[in-house]
């Protein structure tokens, strides 16, 4: 009795996986994903080749992966621009500088939250948890940053967002799963907390400062609300408002801001700023991607 | 239990002995901790002054503001900035823009990384599984802008790849610009977000997939079940949790329609289905400095919002379900 049940369950397995049915399934699985896959990378690599393509190129073609002559000219009218420059610049500089303080910021933040014999922690935790439920909203918001005198200043594109809620609340239980021995041994030695923050648990931390650091970065590279409310001064354009501005039914407002001496290539240009806002990303992916799913699960949901 | 039970009053004796050890009074606490105070202090800073600051600013909502009167100094004009909202003309198109995109959210977008993860899950072939959720993964990361400029070139009336292909499919000669299209507003924002958000929504599902027993297929199997009876009775009840919580966030969200998409896709040919909730707060805060009354727009939705997310929590709790707090 024991060996009929033991044995007979084996080939009926097989038979099931291997079914004409199963085998069907699987094809058409591989093709449909593969699809997808194809779709959410095509456009993407149509717009680098398009950015190196000539002007009637990219109008009679109808859709190529590498250019049949490879044209610069695109980007050399864009680095040729004070305007564009100024905006890679400014984006470069906000993205580095944004990323230093919020990382510090949500770090020094989540190392004391983390410390459950801390009075007042669980007051301060369901402070922060409140505002992932609710928040003032956009024009109070634009109110306190304009009475604080942030407007037109680079400020505004970093301290509104400088603690991402998510974020820290992952840090925060990071931290509370670090080993204590090595804190109580720095503290035996005659450390304060501060100095086993930066010598002891900062070190410790260094892959999920990384992990932390890119996804800051992504956020500022990539915002667009923030410059849109409360930068005004043309000057202080990031590269998103400038991708936005030059692939745009209305894009010649914003060509007359650029070089005026020189016929731009009306339609390579958009391909070349897409490409050139895209790109850091693209590169850093890698890096992103090896933490990432981890930093989902445990926290959260949305950005 | 028992033991605890039996001796009452050393429990009672412990219990006393721990909260006394709590309570420590303030000053000695201060002083004790004041290093892991110190470093709270800037971040507590940032959320009293932007996460805060604006919650008290809401008042203005129940006030004529002005800025050089001040917080304190406008006039209270109570429920005035509510009823004009709700008795104004524009009203009934906000929120029924805002419903039929979050419809079709719920519809179309939020179900498609379930799909996808069920379909990845079935894979057998690690190293491609593997290709194919890195390749899906990337839009996340690309912002609104470039997602709206990938539109735009795409759809673009003369020299857009996907322009070209439609008017070939339909045999039609005319050019038409699909971005200033009031009918392809919203079959546009929904494609938009079906690529950007789809292939990182996975993630989450794949997590739940993981983590089943494998000895539940091994027991299906044994009982006779086929691929898709394992899915059936094995897979669907595992990731069920998981579908719920993300439910519930997602109708928190169901009144966000995102700014930034929406803004980005806005033309002035196709404001009348564009104009949503978060985009008319900006127009008539920013653009026409109403700020009162803009607020008030504001935290009608944010208020609904909390009450969807709690409504709905509660729901699933109702239906048997573990809810999210």
């Amino acid at each position: 009795m024991t060996t009929m049940t033991e044995t007979k369950p084996k080939p009926l397995a097989v038979n099931n996986n291997s079914s004409p049915g199963s085998r069907v399934f699987d094809a058409l699985n591989v093709i449909v994903l593969v699809g997808l896959a194809l779709i959410t990378v095509l456009p993407l690599l149509y717009v680098l080749a398009a950015s190196f393509a000539g002007e009637p190129e990219i109008v009679s073609r109808p859709f190529f992966l590498w250019p049949e002559k490879i044209v610069t000219e695109s980007y050399e009218y864009i680095f040729a621009t004070p305007t564009f420059v100024r905006s890679l610049l400014t984006t470069v500089f906000v993205t580095a500088v944004g990323m230093v303080v919020q990382v510090l910021l949500t770090f020094t933040m989540a190392y004391p939250l983390a410390k459950r014999y801390l009075p007042g922690r669980t007051l301060v935790l369901n402070l922060v948890i409140f505002t992932m439920v609710f928040s003032g909203g956009m024009i109070p918001t634009y109110l306190v940053v304009r009475d604080l005198g942030l407007l037109d200043s680079y400020w505004a594109l970093i301290l509104p967002l400088a603690i991402n809620p998510f974020y820290l609340i992952i840090v925060k239980s990071f931290f509370q799963e670090l080993p204590q021995a090595l804190e109580e041994a720095a503290r035996i030695d005659g450390c304060n907390e501060m100095g086993v923050f930066f010598r002891i648990v900062l070190p410790l931390s260094k892959p999920i400062i990384a992990t932390f650091s890119l996804f800051y970065a992504v956020a500022i590279w990539n915002d667009y609300m923030s410059p849109l409310l409360y930068v005004n001064d043309p000057n202080k354009w990031t590269l998103q408002i400038l991708v936005r501005q030059l692939t745009n039914t209305d894009a010649a407002a914003a060509l007359a801001q650029m070089d005026r001496t020189w016929i731009p290539p009306e339609q390579g240009l958009k391909f070349a700023v897409i490409v050139i806002a895209t790109l850091p990303i693209l590169l850093f992916y890698p890096f992103l991607q090896k933490h990432f799913a981890k930093g989902v699960l445990i926290g959260g949901v949305k950005e | 239990m028992a033991t605890d039970l039996a001796t009452p009053p050393a429990k009672a004796a412990r219990k006393a002995r721990k909260r006394r050890a709590d309570k420590v009074p303030l000053g000695t606490a201060l002083l004790r901790y004041r290093w892991l105070y110190l470093m709270l202090l800037p971040g507590l800073a940032y959320f009293v002054i932007f996460k805060y600051l604006p919650m008290y600013g809401v008042t203005i909502a129940f006030q004529d503001f002005l800025p050089f009167l001040g917080y304190s100094g406008s006039p209270w004009v109570g429920l005035k900035h509510f009823e004009a909202l709700f008795t104004g003309g524009d009203f009934g198109r906000l929120l029924f823009n805002t419903l039929f995109l979050a419809l079709l959210h719920v519809v179309f977008v939020f179900p498609a990384p379930i799909v996808v993860a069920l379909l990845l899950n079935e894979l057998r072939l690690n190293i491609l599984k593997r290709s194919i959720q890195s390749l899906i993964y990337i839009p996340h990361f690309l912002s609104w802008t470039i997602v709206a400029s990938l539109t735009y070139v795409l759809f673009a009336a003369d020299f857009g790849v996907l322009s070209g292909w439609i008017r070939e499919f339909l045999n039609d000669t005319a050019k038409i610009d699909y971005m200033a299209q009031e009918e392809w507003f919203r079959p546009l924002i929904i494609l938009q977000q079906l690529w950007k958000m789809t292939g990182w929504g996975t993630i989450i599902y794949l997590a739940a997939l993981a983590g089943v027993d494998p000895n539940l297929y091994e027991a299906a199997r044994m009982d006779g079940a086929g691929r898709f009876r394992q899915l059936w009775h094995v897979t669907l009840p595992a990731i069920r949790p998981t579908v719920v919580v993300m439910a519930i966030l997602a109708s928190g969200n169901l009144l966000d329609t995102g700014f930034e998409q929406i803004w980005l896709m806005t033309t002035s040919l196709n404001r009348d289905v564009a104009n949503v909730f978060d985009t008319y707060v900006f127009y008539a805060g920013i653009q026409n400095a109403s700020y009162s009354y803009s607020t008030a727009v504001g935290l009608f939705k944010g208020v609904a919002g909390v009450i969807l997310i709690f409504g709905s929590n509660w729901l699933a709790k109702r239906l048997g379900q573990r809810g999210l707090f």
